[in-house]
């Protein structure tokens, strides 16, 4: 394996987030009846026409902005003509020649902390197609054309990643910049983020790329890394064998967690392109981009550097905390009430045990138990020293079982640390007297038991005697 | 006899409620019973809806609503959706179709009272220059019924000429609406692409598609064409901009209009059809306007240029004809693939597949340069010509076919031939501009066709000066024989 590199780019198909169509003026729902929301443009009746959805426009301008890309004053719409039941017109409303969105970048971290800038080529338009549906039905399918006509932006990738796990690190950054532009919900269940991936290998070192194969319809994180680790793979094993690689269009199959040929090139529909005469070239001013640049948000890249200089965070933190809008909003309104001081410790907390919790429940951050207020008002209480932090986790889990503030928990379960070195003394002073063997092991130089001397303390305290003072208290008295 | 009278006649009638609605359509009616079967200028006749209809346009009446078409009988070329009504355009593949909706030309004018008599015959999707295309049957020319009355929107013409019906809609991608205006002796007109919706006609070619009218005079297509003419916000491709007001525009001098001589209508031009066009153009003289000859070289690649542009955007636009949804769909299909090739098939006439099957050649991979792009770009030429045209002149002149209607079957055996016949009007398809089609004279007991192009957007000034034309010639008022 040493010796191959593998050359992957990928093709995003993100559902936008429109209300209606992109040409014509039916809901985009997902899960209504079937053929409920297709009205007679959908179906493409004799006569009917399409109109372009400005919503659509402009999302995709605010995508292009968003990765640094040229967006094009004008683009125009193609027809890409094949025969199938579920596109009723015959034909698919693509952009091919002059997309709208050009040349942007977008980077990614690698697992050794490394940035890499991966290249996008071309974001466009087009309109998703409908489902053939085949369970159910004896001797038919059926179709349903919901789905018809939604709009898609198809962001195309460099050939730049050079392993699953890179091609995975960009579909998510590619994920996050979406939800964040509020242009997809990014649901890939239900088909609104899903990707194609152009796989090929080639001898390290050797600069012409090998012939690729293209695996279809990858729905998820998971299966983008194992349908391009098996076909890197398989390619290899090929290459190795004695064989040659063959364009072809692949699909992955997730029960086996392999590839298979679908269509050679050969078999490959020619799909005529040409412009749609249907519709006007789509012509965009700099006003109009300008418009769409104002409410471009805070971008992920953007809060993760702000998150690492504001709060002293390790980059791995930051650029966890701004994975999405709605959990970087979070730890800032719990920072915001603790303070910029302890934001190390409140990031350790969201990304830990409020992570943790929601993962557990499946819940999203926005419907989390835990409220930042009431998270800062429990790290309020190990700042100040009232719990320890081991405390504060067992006050967390009771908070979001019952619903109650920390103090209140604090004080109904009396845990509240013990701070006054006289009681702590005189809990030391039993522990000593009732261990005598172990006290004269530990002073005769087993250091070790030291450890078992905090451990008894802390069990007679029910953990909460203040550990550093405990320490240095424990230290002084056993020292005799 | 009613039929003879102008719309603006027969308008003033009805508003004087001298006449009912009811009574003319009924009129009407009997004249398709009687004409209709010789003819075959129709495919569906609503007469018991247009009675409905006419009753209503009656109550408007009765209740003081005024309008220069409330209660004017109408015939729609059979590629305009109407709700309800079944819309064939002219094939198999749509005998079984009940249009859920109507075109917005066929709600603008119901709008405006019109009462739809049927659904007029046609060419096969449109594509044909002698309605013999049609699924169901040639269109016969009333002038003389061996004779094709043109396409493809014959059926309306043929109509419209006999007098079945003051009025009919056609619409014209290479010169539908004109050739066979000429080739039945009546008045058509062709808009500036964009200027009437396309919303509702069953598409042939997208960008060269238009909407218009046909009457027995410029001034009976004047109301139709004020109503059918707008922005529509369901069609992406109709334009935004003012109609003027075309009746006020009747009226204006020509003096000092400046008409172009296409130099190249006239080369190798039968002398007998130059002749016809120079007395219009003499007629013109005496009304004030001045002539000067103009030249477009790239205008004789029209033809080859139409035929590579239409059929590319037919073979795509026919694609949703699959059998799956609605229309025709063969017995038993075995399988998709069966049920696509049998249903298109088996529902396409030979003229359809003659095209889509030119269109799906000139698009495909290693051939689309040579042909779709180099057509594009052919048409940019010519489009460029004429603009450059109607910098020095205000209006173009030529015939508007180079013979009068030929023997029906004469030309079905030969496509390039027949489709020489469009050789005058595609250019302004190609340009999108306004043209219309006037009576002027007769071949061989024939009618012939002057046709008069215009710059975008200048429907006014050619139905003025057409309509200046008409007051000056009496060409418009000839009915063939049997139907005065």
């Amino acid at each position: 394996m040493a010796d191959w590199e593998v050359v992957i780019g990928l093709e995003i198909h993100a559902q936008l987030a429109t209300k209606s169509k992109i040409f014509s003026g039916a809901a985009t729902a997902y899960g209504a009846p079937p053929n409920s929301q297709a009205n007679l443009v959908d179906l493409a009746y004799p006569g009917v026409l399409p109109v372009l959805n400005a919503a659509a426009v402009r999302m995709a301008v605010k995508f292009g902005l968003a990765v640094g890309a040229k967006v094009a004053q004008r683009s125009v719409f193609a027809r890409k003509n094949y025969f199938y039941p579920d596109l009723p017109k015959g034909y698919q409303i693509s952009q091919y020649e002059l997309p709208i969105v050009a040349r942007g970048t977008l980077q990614i971290v690698l697992d050794d902390g490394a940035v890499k800038t991966v290249g996008i080529t071309r974001a466009h338009l087009e309109e998703d197609a409908g489902k053939s549906l085949h369970e159910g039905l004896a001797n038919a399918s059926g179709i349903d054309l919901n789905r018809a006509g939604t709009p898609l932006l198809e962001i195309v990738s460099e050939p730049d990643m050079r392993s699953a796990k890179e091609a995975v690190a960009y579909m998510k950054k590619v994920h996050t910049l979406v939800r964040y532009l509020e242009i997809c919900d990014g649901n890939m269940q239900e088909g609104s983020f899903r990707c194609d991936a152009n796989v090929s290998v080639r001898p390290k070192g050797r600069e012409k790329f090998g012939t690729r194969a293209e695996i279809k319809n990858l729905n998820s994180f998971r299966f983008v890394e194992k349908a391009i680790q098996y076909e890197a793979a398989r390619q290899i094993e090929l290459i190795e064998g004695g064989g040659v690689v063959v364009q072809e269009t692949r699909l992955y199959d997730s029960d086996k967690h392999e590839t298979r040929s679908m269509r050679s090139k050969e078999e490959a529909n020619d799909y005529r392109y040409f412009p749609d005469p249907d519709l006007l070239p789509v012509e965009i001013d700099q006003s109009f981009i300008e418009s769409v640049r104002a409410t471009l948000p805070e971008l992920p890249d953007e809060k993760a550097a702000r998150f690492a200089k504001d709060f002293a965070l390790s980059p791995y933190d930051a650029g966890v905390l701004s994975a999405s809008r709605e959990l970087g909003a979070y730890f800032e309104a719990t920072v915001a009430n603790l303070g910029a001081a302890h934001a190390k410790l409140a990031a350790n907390w969201v990304m830990g045990e409020v992570s943790s919790a929601l993962n557990r429940d499946n819940l999203d951050i926005g419907d989390s138990r835990v409220s930042p207020p009431e998270l800062s008002a429990l790290l309020t209480r190990i700042v100040d020293e009232t719990i320890s932090g081991k405390i504060a986790k067992e006050v967390f889990e009771k908070m979001w079982l019952e619903r109650k503030s920390a103090d209140a928990i604090i004080e109904a379960s009396g845990l509240k640390q013990i701070t006054d070195s006289s009681a702590i003394e005189g809990v030391i002073d039993a522990v000593m007297a009732a261990n005598p063997k172990q006290l004269a092991d530990y002073r005769s130089g087993k250091d070790k038991l030291f450890g078992f001397f905090v451990g008894q303390v802390m069990k007679a305290t029910g953990g909460k005697a203040n550990p550093a003072q405990l320490n240095e208290l424990l230290k002084a008295k056993l020292g005799g | 006899m009613l039929h003879n009278l102008s719309i603006g006649e027969l308008a003033e009638r009805l508003n004087s409620r001298e006449l009912s609605s009811v009574e003319l359509t009924r009129h009407y009616l009997a004249r398709i019973e009687r004409f209709g079967a010789t003819l075959n200028a129709m495919i569906t006749l609503t007469a018991e809806r247009a009675l409905a209809d006419a009753a209503q346009a009656d109550l408007r009446l009765k209740g003081g609503e005024r309008g220069p078409l409330l209660g004017i009988p109408l015939i729609h070329k059979d590629i305009f959706c109407t709700d309800g009504v079944r819309t064939s355009c002219g094939s198999r593949m749509l005998d079984n179709f009940i249009a859920p909706y109507d075109a917005t030309v066929v709600t603008r004018l119901k709008e405006a009272g019109v009462v739809m008599l049927g659904k007029a015959n046609m060419d096969e999707f449109a594509m044909g220059s002698s309605n013999e295309t049609s699924y169901y049957g040639p269109v016969k020319n009333p002038w003389n019924t061996r004779k094709v009355p043109g396409g493809s929107s014959g059926g309306s013409a043929a109509a419209a000429a006999a007098r079945l019906a003051p009025l009919a809609t056609g619409t014209d991608t290479g010169g539908s609406i004109r050739q066979p205006a000429a080739l039945t002796g009546i008045t058509g007109i062709k808009p500036t692409y964009g200027r009437v919706s396309r919303y509702g006609m069953i598409a042939f070619a997208s960008s060269l598609d238009q909407a218009g009218v046909f009457a027995r005079s410029v001034a009976d297509a004047v109301p139709a064409l004020q109503v059918m003419a707008g922005f529509d916000p369901r069609d992406s491709t109709s334009v935004d901009a003012p109609v003027p007001d075309y009746a006020a525009a009747l009226g204006k001098p020509l003096k000092g209009l400046k008409i172009g001589i296409l130099r190249e209508f006239f080369e190798g031009l039968e002398a007998r059809n130059a002749a016809l066009i120079h007395d219009a153009l003499n007629v013109y003289k005496d009304l004030g306007a001045q002539t000067v000859e103009i030249s477009l070289p790239h205008l004789p690649a029209s033809v080859p240029t139409y035929y590579v542009v239409a059929p590319a955007e037919c073979s795509s636009n026919l694609s949703r004809f699959d059998g799956v949804r609605y229309g025709y769909r063969c017995e038993q299909p075995k399988d998709l693939l069966d049920l696509y090739k049998r249903s298109r098939g088996e529902g396409f006439g030979a003229e359809v597949k003659r095209r889509i099957m030119t269109g799906t050649y000139v698009l495909s991979a290693g051939y689309f340069d040579a042909y779709y792009l180099k057509a594009q770009k052919v048409r940019r030429l010519i489009t460029d010509e004429f603009r450059t045209a109607f910098t020095q002149v205000d209006l173009l002149i030529g015939p508007t076919t180079p013979t009068p209607a030929f023997d029906l079957g004469a030309k079905v055996d030969d496509p390039v031939t027949m489709y020489l016949n469009d050789i005058y009007t595609i250019g302004a398809n190609l340009a999108g501009l306004p043209a219309l089609s006037l009576p002027c004279g007769f071949l061989d007991g024939l009618p012939m066709g002057l046709q008069l192009m215009g710059p975008h957007f200048s429907e006014d000034r050619l139905l003025c000066a057409g309509h200046a034309y008409q007051l000056a010639t009496d060409w418009h008022k000839r009915a063939p024989e049997g139907y005065e």
